[in-house]
């Protein structure tokens, strides 16, 4: 039998698991396509988030147009830092993009402590929306807005990236770069319409976090970002339904230690389970194989 | 006949390495025109950079008149040049439609599905693979995978890289009818090979290459029956 806080449990670890889950989506498609581990990526969920702050705190404008900025802010955020800060190094060896991304990510964190300070803020909730009842068991609308938000945006991504001529172009450039650029494929806005996406994801993300959590500071993206990026490797980076499957294990599973009273060792747990799976299976549970890049 | 592309004085380097010396050759349209040479020689190189995925550091290449130094890969091949690389390169992970697909990228949905049921004419055992990942496909189907995504942006100069590498001869055979057909049809041919009988035999002209120079040139006929030729590629 379901006991009340067993189904509360499994709803609030959904809905972190769904969070980060949108967040692994940008980092695996991001790696899929250049073989970057863009750690700045985390820090574009706390840009969203303080976007949202701005609009309705600040301006006091409405919360659909705050959504709607934060989404877009950041996918322009994304693909801004692509074409400034990535592009210029895409034949440099792989270490000096990578020491770049780091780069770009203490710049946004710190220049969101010099610009709203180091203390939080409240973002104000978008909507009053009442809890559910499920017999005797109260379910939180909030969660359940945010996993159907994330399956959602999970089913049409799936979709561009298989059906669509972009996504298509999208997986031809992350096999096989060279061979894209004789089928005609111009291979810069390919990357940057995977910048698009996976920015676009995690504005989503950082509007869903603002609801569930409602705070924005400037390291927010640093533990989230680490959290998804484990989400990433686990479901195995590169892989789609593998970013989902690993956002939400390790919801579940920082969730479900905190319940039964061993929060401080939820960090712990997850990094466990990484390294775990990792000896198992090193591509992650549904990586690929490395093929060779060309 | 005019001229379908013109190279002059072409000089490739990685580095320090000097791959493509002084390359000059032309491609007349409705040739079938093949460069010969040993490993290392500088043909991959040469055709890379006409077809826009290296730069060179000297020369020109000019297609169908205009230059195309400098121009990228993308838009050279919207232009009517297309090539088939070494080595195949088709996207493994994705079917054998979705690769012609990507091979008409182009051009438009309409275009492309006119091309795919001619390409599939030409290569009727991708038809009944069209929905086969492309690594599972064997080396022969995925040579003809690979030419038949070249053709799907209806190239009027397509270069082909080796297309017999790895195959039986029963295959090779099989190529090379395709390649005259495909010539006869209107495409003209810049055909690179290590198996120098079967090249010369069907080119009009030959190109040798020789550490990244051009030390002899003919009529295929010419080139196969040509003392230095048959010592060094042809085996005696
Ligand atoms: N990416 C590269 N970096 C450095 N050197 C290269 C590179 N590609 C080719 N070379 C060098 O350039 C020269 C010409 O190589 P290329 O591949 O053009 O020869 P090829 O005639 O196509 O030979 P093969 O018949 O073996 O395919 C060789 O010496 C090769 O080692
Ligand atoms: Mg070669």
């Amino acid at each position: 039998m379901f006991d009340v806080t067993f189904v509360t449990q499994l709803l609030n670890g959904l809905q972190l698991g769904s969070i980060y889950a949108l967040i692994a989506l940008g980092y695996t498609m991001v790696y899929g396509i250049i073989l970057l581990l863009n750690f700045a990526h985390g820090d574009i969920i706390m840009v969203g988030a303080y976007i949202s702050w701005i609009v309705m705190s600040q301006l006091g404008m409405s919360p659909v147009l705050a959504i709607i900025l934060s989404v877009a802010g950041c996918t322009l955020l994304g693909v801004l830092i692509d074409k400034v800060a990535y592009a210029p190094l895409r034949d440099a060896p792989r270490l000096s993009i990578l020491i770049t991304a780091i780069g770009v990510s203490y710049f946004l964190e710190n220049g969101a402590q010099l610009v709203f300070g180091a203390d939080a803020k409240v973002v104000p909730q978008y909507f009053e929306m009442d809890n559910l009842m499920l017999g005797d068991v109260q379910l939180s609308s909030v969660s359940l807005l945010i996993i159907i938000v994330t399956a959602v945006s999970t089913a049409v991504l799936t979709y561009v990236v298989n059906r669509t001529k972009l996504g298509k172009a999208m997986r031809a450039v992350s096999e096989d770069m060279g061979a894209a650029r004789l089928m005609g494929i111009n291979v810069n806005n390919t990357i940057s319409f995977t910048f698009a996406v996976g920015s676009a994801l995690a504005g989503i993300g950082a509007v869903l976090y603002s609801m569930a959590y409602t705070q924005a500071s400037p390291t927010m993206g640093i533990m989230l970002g680490t959290k998804a990026f484990v989400a990433a490797v686990l479901g195995g980076i590169g892989s789609i339904p593998g970013a989902v499957i690993g956002g939400l294990l390790v919801g579940l599973a920082e969730t479900f230690v905190s319940a039964i009273g061993l929060s401080v060792w939820k960090d712990a747990v997850v990094f466990l389970m990484l390294i775990i799976v990792l000896v198992v299976r090193p591509t992650g549970i549904l990586g690929r194989p490395m093929t060779e890049k060309v | 006949m005019a001229t379908m592309l013109s190279v002059k004085d072409l000089h490739v380097s990685y580095g320090a390495i000097k791959a493509v010396r002084g390359v000059s050759f032309d491609i007349n349209e409705g040739e079938i025109v093949t460069l010969i040479g040993a490993n290392g020689a500088g043909k991959s190189t040469t055709l890379n950079t006409v077809a826009g995925l290296i730069k060179p550091e000297s020369g020109t290449v000019e297609f169908q008149g205009k230059s195309i130094v400098g121009v990228k890969a993308h838009k050279i091949v919207e232009q009517g040049l297309a090539m088939c690389p070494e080595g195949r390169r088709v996207f493994t992970h994705m079917t054998v439609a979705e690769n012609l697909e990507m091979g008409g990228y182009t051009r438009t949905d309409a275009e492309n599905a006119e091309t795919i049921e001619l390409v599939y004419e030409h290569f009727p055992r991708l038809k009944e693979r069209m929905r086969q990942v492309a690594g599972t496909l064997s080396g022969g189907e995925q040579q003809m995978l690979a030419m038949g995504r070249a053709l799907m942006s209806r190239p009027q100069l397509l270069m082909l890289d080796e297309p017999s590498m790895g195959l039986a001869p029963i295959l090779v055979e099989e190529i090379f009818d395709i390649i005259k057909t495909l010539n006869q049809n209107g495409t003209t041919i810049l055909l690179v090979e290590q198996n120098a009988s079967m090249a010369l035999s069907i080119a009009d002209r030959g190109y040798v290459l020789e550490t990244g120079k051009i030390n002899k040139t003919g009529t295929g006929q010419d080139l196969l029956h040509d003392d230095d030729v048959r010592k060094a590629y042809l085996g005696g």
